[in-house]
């Protein structure tokens, strides 16, 4: 549908903000570059405050960067306003305009552009159609609910075709339920209409489930982007494994290579760990474990003693202290398997692949 | 280095926008040229006399027995009727948020509170005199005393305070509404009688707000012109020395140079009230209130309260019926009855009264669009909007606020009579019905300014900017988005600057010419020259029209305001 996908690219884009309490000037976004392909589904993941807002709210246009440019589809848009911008936005509060109905809403845009009569009103219904709003045109936006009142606001921007839709935080008024159904339609919907979408949330599973691509941001600055996948097994810092999911930490010292597989020695036992060639021989590191796959076992590389066990469902979940280091294990599918009670004294274990160093 | 780069493309943003450009432009010569220049006029004129610069003429005024008497009567009055106002507005703004009201008392508060905003400002001190003056209708016929004198300080302070209180009630009540009941719940609980839980949390969390209405009052009673005019006597205060100086000596410069000493009062107290108490306000009432609050149910205290605060409100009701009902009397202090129309008849038959109800209604309503228009313009650009000027925008025309109107006049007069800084530049304005205009439009500014900008500030951002980011430049917005979410607070702005104009004296009386015949100007002369009954006629005649322009208001909000609509949500 859309008529051209455009990329976005960021080239060191700066923004700077007055501490509004100390008149401090802060970067609220620092010097970061990005590539976003044409027709794939990004999102920028972080903690409040660090910068997700005020990048989309830049690339929209209601933002001037103090450094860098930004382009879309290949032209330099800095001095474009956001009206001149092919970009659309969908926001947080919807920001639907409360004094027209449903079909209004969605043909602002549209009217705009000065297309004639029959065709705007083809293509407004043809969008209410695809969001699922048939025949609710003439209602008013607050006769509708959270959920329909998002997918107006959804509507109404993919109806302007733009290069790019860019999204702020749009489902966190939503209860959860309507979240997850929310967004397996926005990834519908972006499918199919072949669209880029930039998309701003602080919500991890959220990220995960959408994207193509996630950017993790931190203090202004993007720590990391890759796959959700790449993201998840091979985080590139404590932050970003922190950040997505939960992770145990284990301090150690890089001994040296066995092919693409690192030795290294946590506390004088050697642990091998796949894929290591990103930290160099007698270098410090930290090993990540997920907690799904660190093992719980009479025999492994650490006694450790238990702390929490407690039957969560589908997993046993529980706190083990290797030392005065906390670790977290999930025992997935824990039926039949042994279970250890609080107090006790087990092993752990992980396989080289499960384990990633940092 | 880096900010540059943001800067610059904000402003190329904004340059890209003609229409906003010139809007911008177009409002900062206004400004300028409107409120400031003849601020600065006056200013420059005292100070710079045929020797060159000296303080000359700021001595030869304060040399003046006469005006610095002035100086401290009106010091006097508006620090009397700021406490007194305050304390009456705190009585009836504790009662209503406090007591079960019945209704009849509910409404009676509700009117006392309306009236001050829609009617002529000398309405009350006419009512003084007629109902306690020398031939007064209570003093004479009532009481038996003859030749009461309400000429004079007393008159002012009670006329000033009688008009006044409902703003600070208004104000009070508001605050007492945002006090969180579990913090005086908390203390009652721990064992607090009701007077200690006012006197021990109520009261200071109060005192801010308490110093800010006080303020606000002072202010207003300062800069007052109608009441001390009519029922002042030979007690002056700085309005109406000003005046004199003008209108009785014909010193032009000695007027700009008090005019200079009474804006310096009023633009003091305005920043101490602006920088310092509103934000010390807003600070210790951050919490609203969350529940319902207990009501005060104990009939010995509540039946006290709410028979005095009723008696008091319907003396204040009184004082206003009476002008419309003298205006009925056959002959004022001796003939009651029966009630007569002639005096209506003889404001259009003798005393032109049709030229001065349409020249008063024609520039109102020409001046009242243009208000009302402008000052929705100012609050976006205030609250929606970033750009460089911003913020002298803003500061000029709350600035208007403060500048009370004698001052204004007397700007006007050094400022354009003889045409910009003396010129004869744009001199062609002084003396027609387009510098009454906007001398109606600067004077209701700063009011719709307050209540657009407060109407803005609830709309939700980002509906503007999803406007905007469809495609639609500043003005397609302000059209389709900002207007239509702000209509009912438009219309009011309207109906309030045409109310605001047409009961206007103090500015124009200095400087309307024979041309043009206002009503208020009129009032104000047959009130001088003791023709009560006339003045009254005309007064209620003003009264009708500020009254239906109000109804029709309601009427219209009814009908085509969407504001409502939209806050069900
Ligand atoms: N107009 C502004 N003036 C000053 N500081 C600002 C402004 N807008 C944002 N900031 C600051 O810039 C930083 C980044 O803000 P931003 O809104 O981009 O965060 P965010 O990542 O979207 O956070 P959240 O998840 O809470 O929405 C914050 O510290 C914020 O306080
Ligand atoms: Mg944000």
């Amino acid at each position: 549908m859309a008529k051209e996908k455009k990329g976005v690219r960021l080239d060191h884009i700066s923004k700077i903000y007055q501490d509004p309490k100390t008149h401090k000037d802060f970067y609220a976004v620092h010097d970061t570059s990005l590539e976003i392909e044409p027709g794939s589904f990004v999102t920028l993941l972080g903690p409040s405050g660090c910068g997700k807002t005020t990048t989309l709210r830049m690339i929209a246009g209601f933002e001037s960067p103090d450094e860098g440019e930004i382009y879309l589809g290949g032209e330099p848009i800095n001095a474009l306003t956001p009206n001149k911008r092919d970009t659309a936005m969908v926001f947080q509060s919807y920001a639907l305009l409360p004094h027209y109905n449903i079909f209004d809403n969605v043909a602002y845009g549209l009217k705009l552009r000065k297309l004639d009569k029959d065709t705007i009103h083809t293509k407004v219904l043809d969008i209410l159609k695809l969001v699922g709003l048939e025949g609710m045109e003439a209602r008013m936006t607050n006769q509708l609910s959270g959920g329909q009142q998002q997918r107006v606001a959804l509507a109404r921007a993919l109806v302007l075709e733009p290069g790019v839709l860019l999204f702020d935080e749009p489902l966190s008024n939503l209860d959860a339920k309507l979240r997850v159904s929310m967004r397996t339609e926005i990834r519908r919907i972006q499918q199919e209409a072949g669209i880029t979408a930039v998309y701003v949330t602080h919500d991890q599973s959220e990220a995960m489930a959408l994207s193509d691509k996630i950017i993790i941001m931190e203090k202004g600055v993007v720590s990391q982007m890759g796959t959700p996948q790449e993201i998840y097994y091979h985080p590139k810092n404590e932050f970003v494994a922190d950040f997505i999911g939960d992770a145990n930490f284990l301090k150690g010292k890089m001994l040296r290579h066995e092919g693409s597989d690192g030795i290294v020695s946590l506390g004088g036992t050697e642990v091998r760990v796949a894929a290591a060639e990103n930290v160099t021989d007698g270098a410090e590191t930290t090993v990540v474990l997920r907690p799904e796959s660190t093992v719980l076992g009479d025999t492994g590389y650490f006694p450790v003693k238990v702390v929490v066990s407690s039957f969560m469902g589908a997993y046993q979940l529980y706190h083990v202290m290797l030392g005065d280091v906390k670790l977290i294990i999930h025992e997935y599918n824990p039926k039949g398997k042994k279970i250890y009670a609080m107090g006790e004294t087990a092993y752990i274990h992980f396989e080289p692949g499960n384990a990633h160093c940092i | 280095m880096a900010t540059t780069q943001g800067a610059a493309l904000d402003r190329k943003k904004l340059m890209a926008d003609p229409i906003m450009v010139t809007t911008i432009v177009v409002l900062i010569t206004f400004l300028t040229l409107f409120i400031l220049y003849p601020l600065a006029i006056l200013l420059i004129d005292s100070l710079y006399g045929a020797n060159g610069l000296s303080l000359d003429t700021f001595r030869r005024v304060l040399a003046m027995p006469t005006f610095t008497r002035a100086i401290s009567n009106t010091l006097k009055v508006g620090f009397v009727v700021g406490i007194l106002s305050t304390l009456i507005g705190l009585l009836f703004a504790y009662v209503e948020v406090y007591v079960k009201l019945h209704a009849v008392a509910g409404g009676l508060f509700k009117v006392v509170s309306m009236l001050p905003v829609v009617s002529p400002p000398f309405v009350l001190s006419l009512s003084m005199i007629m109902l306690f003056g020398k031939a007064g209708l209570i003093t004479r016929f009532v009481l038996g005393i003859y030749d009461n004198n309400v000429y004079g300080y007393w008159g002012i302070v009670i006329v000033q305070t009688l008009t006044f209180f409902p703003v600070c009630y208004m104000m009070l009540k508001g605050l007492l509404k945002n006090i969180d009941p579990s913090l005086e719940e908390a203390a009652r609980d721990m064992g607090a009688s009701r007077w200690k839980v006012f006197t021990d949390v109520t009261f200071p969390l109060m005192l801010p707000g308490l110093g800010n209405a006080f303020l606000v009052t002072f202010i207003e009673s300062i800069a007052d012109f109608a009441n001390p005019m009519i029922i002042g006597g030979s007690y002056d205060t700085l309005a109406t020395s000003i005046y004199l100086q003008i209108t009785g000596a014909f010193d032009k410069e000695g007027a700009a140079a008090m005019a200079v000493v009474l804006l310096c009062i009023t633009l003091a107290m305005f920043a101490v009230q602006k920088y310092y108490l509103e934000s010390k306000t807003a600070a210790t009432l951050t919490g609203k209130a969350s529940r319902a609050r207990m009501l005060i149910e104990d009939k010995s205290v509540s039946i006290p309260l709410t028979v005095l605060c009723s008696i008091s409100a319907l003396f204040v009701i009184m004082m206003y019926i009476c002008v419309p009902i003298g205006a009925m009397f056959p002959t004022w202090g001796y003939k009651f009855t029966p009630l007569t129309f002639k005096w209506f008849g003889q404001v259009f038959s003798k005393y032109k009264g049709l030229k001065a109800f349409r020249d008063s209604f024609m520039l109102s309503l020409i001046a009242s669009p243009i208000t009302a228009l402008l000052s929705m313009i100012i609050s976006y650009l205030v609250v929606k909007r970033k750009f460089k000027a911003k913020g002298f925008i803003e500061a000029v025309s709350m600035l208007a606020m403060a500048v009370p109107g004698t001052v204004l006049g007397v700007g006007y007069i050094r400022g354009f009579s003889g045409g910009l800084f003396h010129t004869g530049f744009l001199g062609g304005i002084y003396g027609t019905g387009l510098i009454l205009i906007i001398v109606f439009v600067v004077r209701s500014l700063p009011t719709g300014t307050r209540s657009g900008i407060s109407a803005l500030r609830q709309i939700d951002k980002s509906i503007e900017e999803s406007a905007y980011d469809m495609g639609a430049d500043s003005l397609k917005v302000f059209m389709t988005v900002t207007l239509p979410l702000i209509k009912d607070s438009f219309l009011s702005g309207l109906v309030t600057a045409f109310v605001r104009s047409i009961t206007a004296i103090s500015a124009i009386i200095l400087l309307v010419t024979p041309s043009y015949l206002l009503i208020t100007v009129q009032i104000n002369e047959f009130a001088e020259k003791g023709a009560f009954s006339i003045a009254c006629a005309f007064a209620t005649i003003l009264i009708l029209i500020t009254y239906g322009s109000v109804l029709l208001m309601n009427v219209l909000m009814k009908y085509f305001g969407t504001s409502r609509k939209i806050k069900e949500e």
